[in-house]
């Protein structure tokens, strides 16, 4: 029998809680996914970064808009989604954290940290003109066809 | 946890012993009134411990930042002191090691001001 994608998706308000909210589901997600500890740490460090840049960037901290997190599970990766309802932007307009001439700015580290964290990492235009991140983590031991996890 | 400080005194550094999550939210706060309130209070050495701070995010890290530029602004100096391996590990990818003067024993980081 052919592995099925598993997609979970949730809609979360625009609210400083969601952040903690989003990370706590997608760590439990990551978990019984069968991601290690310090994967599920990463994974969960990198969609609580996405949900603070859909809050603040995005939705500007706007309780009208919201924030949407979906989830694809496939037998080899996790694909994490969030998607703002804001005016969306290109990776390359947001300065470099790393330059020197950067290092002692207080915001800006946030796509950096994602990219570092997960094993893939693009920003998309959503339907609406909002930003969608897209984040991907591979599972370190695939699920076969038939559900069990391949060493 | 939320974080939470406390504050020590040895001779004229000031050290704030911390224990928590740094992170967009209380815990930023929390970093920010700490320092702002030891600057106000005219203090120009602060050790910031960070032996039980396991959990950092960019707006911690942020907050961080702000709190070295402010002391450097009021003409002191702030240093880190035990770095957890995560968080240790986010200073060094975002290469703020290059920025903060890191210490592993408090001995040597109280010897190492100015």
């Amino acid at each position: 029998m052919a592995a099925i994608t598993q997609r979970i998706e949730i809609t979360l308000e625009t609210l400083l809680e969601s952040v903690d909210l989003a990370e706590s589901v997608v760590m439990r997600v990551s978990e019984a996914a069968g991601f290690d500890e310090e994967d599920v740490h990463k994974i969960g460090m990198a969609v609580r970064e996405g949900v603070i840049n859909a809050y603040n960037y995005g939705n500007q901290q706007d309780r009208a808009k919201k924030i949407r997190m979906t989830l694809e599970l496939d037998p080899d990766r996790m694909i994490v989604y969030v998607l703002d309802q804001g005016k969306g932007f290109e990776l390359h307009e947001v300065p470099d954290p790393l330059a020197e001439e950067n290092l002692l700015r207080t915001s800006g580290r946030g796509l950096f940290l994602m990219k570092a964290f997960m094993d893939e990492f693009s920003i998309h235009r959503g339907p609406g003109g909002g930003a969608e991140l897209v984040m991907v983590k591979k599972l370190p031991h695939p699920v076969s066809g038939n559900g069990k996890h391949q060493s | 946890m939320a974080l939470q400080g406390t504050f020590r005194e040895i001779g004229e550094i000031a050290i704030m012993d911390f224990s928590g999550k740094i992170t967009l939210g209380e815990g930023s706060a929390t970093l920010r009134n700490t320092i702002r309130g030891l600057v106000d209070k005219g203090h120009r050495k602060i050790l910031i411990n960070l032996f039980d701070v396991d959990y950092i995010d960019s707006s911690g890290i942020g907050e961080l930042v702000s709190a070295y530029t402010t002391v450097r602004s009021a003409g002191g100096e702030l240093k880190l002191l035990n770095l957890t391996r995560r968080v240790h590990d986010i200073l060094q990818i975002t290469r703020l090691f290059t920025v903060f003067d890191v210490q592993s024993e408090e001995e040597v980081a109280l010897r190492s001001f100015r």
